[in-house]
């Protein structure tokens, strides 16, 4: 039965650690400038943390093909509510304003 | 049927089997964690949104903050995450001594991240760093200013961070009432369910934090500003 597979202590652990070395990448990046790439580098560090604790902690490298499809809807949705409500805000001002006159 | 009556106990007549049942289960967790993905990405897209309109207030505001103990949070957060796990992992092996030892571990580090978050809180309070008719921003000569865009950083660090204590608060609670089943011994390797849902909400308010914590705390870190002025 797949829904009862039991994930090796030993990938727990290895997780366990592999999320706190990332948290400590994070903070290291974090105190260098790399100009318009700062908050991209912190966003790549969080998502893969977050797919670690997915994949893993939340069984869902070992879930049903249902499940996965829930899973993966869910963090979809979110980027289409981040990507169309930035692509109104970050573009304001880029085209010319027209005058109409009278 | 009769041989096959160990693995019924626990099953709810509306379902086949306890395959299905379990799968159904861990389906509705996912469903309402979705809800609670879109929910907390409402509070992420007003960062962005105000973020974007004021990158530089977002930054020095940020470097108000103690990166120390954020990053500690996030360790503790990690720490209680794994616990969590530890205790599903009891739960499918049937030990209960696990199921409560994971238990009481994770209610401890997400107390122990709560009573860091009161710390963060008071010292906020102090500094008039509370949105609201008292609050100010120190400029660039030390003088606390009013309404200054530092103020919208503040408001969401409040929203985002208090929306997340909450869901710990309301986590820890249920803890304490699974604690009581598991010492009732109402957890089986058949019937776990409760365990392993939990486990995912669990997982799910550590992600909050894993993308909160740099988006919150680090922003200001590159730009030389030390922490509060103290």
């Amino acid at each position: 039965m797949s829904s009862t597979h039991t994930v090796p202590l030993k990938i727990y652990f290895g997780v366990f650690i592999a999320l706190c070395v990332l948290t400590g990448v994070t903070v290291w990046t974090a105190k260098h400038d790399y100009g318009a790439l700062n908050t991209p580098v912190a966003l790549a560090i969080a998502g893969l943390k977050a797919s670690l604790v997915i994949l893993f902690f939340m069984h869902v490298k070992y879930s049903s093909k249902l499940t996965q499809l829930f899973a993966f809807a869910g963090f979809f949705w979110l980027v289409l509510l981040l990507v169309f409500t930035l692509q109104d805000f970050m573009t304001r001002g880029m085209l010319p304003t027209y005058v109409f006159k009278h | 049927m009769s041989d096959h009556a160990h693995s019924t106990v626990g099953l709810a007549h509306h379902f086949d089997d306890l395959e299905q049942q379990k799968e159904s289960g861990t389906l509705g967790m996912w469903a309402f964690l979705i809800t609670e993905v879109l929910f907390f990405g409402g509070l992420f897209g007003a960062y962005a949104v105000y973020r974007s309109s004021y990158p530089d207030a977002f930054m020095r505001a940020s470097a108000q903050l103690d990166v120390n103990l954020g990053g500690i949070n996030t360790i503790v957060l990690i720490v209680s995450s794994l616990t969590m796990a530890l205790a599903v992992y009891a739960a499918q092996k049937g030990s209960k001594g696990g199921i409560i030892a994971g238990l009481v571990g994770t209610w401890v580090f997400g107390a122990a991240f709560l009573v860091v978050k009161y710390f963060e809180y008071k010292h906020k309070w102090e500094h008039h760093l509370i949105p609201g008719p008292n609050f100010l921003f120190p400029d660039a000569h030390g003088v606390g200013q009013h309404g200054t865009p530092e103020q919208l950083y503040f408001a969401l660090y409040f929203a985002m961070t208090g929306m997340h204590a909450f869901h710990m608060i309301i986590g820890l609670v249920i803890l304490v009432w699974m604690m009581k089943k598991a010492r009732r011994g109402d957890f089986t390797v058949h019937n776990y369910a409760l365990v392993e849902n939990f486990g995912l909400y669990w997982h799910f308010v550590d992600i909050v934090w894993i993308f909160l914590f740099p988006l919150l705390y680090l922003i200001g870190a590159h730009s030389g500003t030390p922490g509060a002025p103290h």
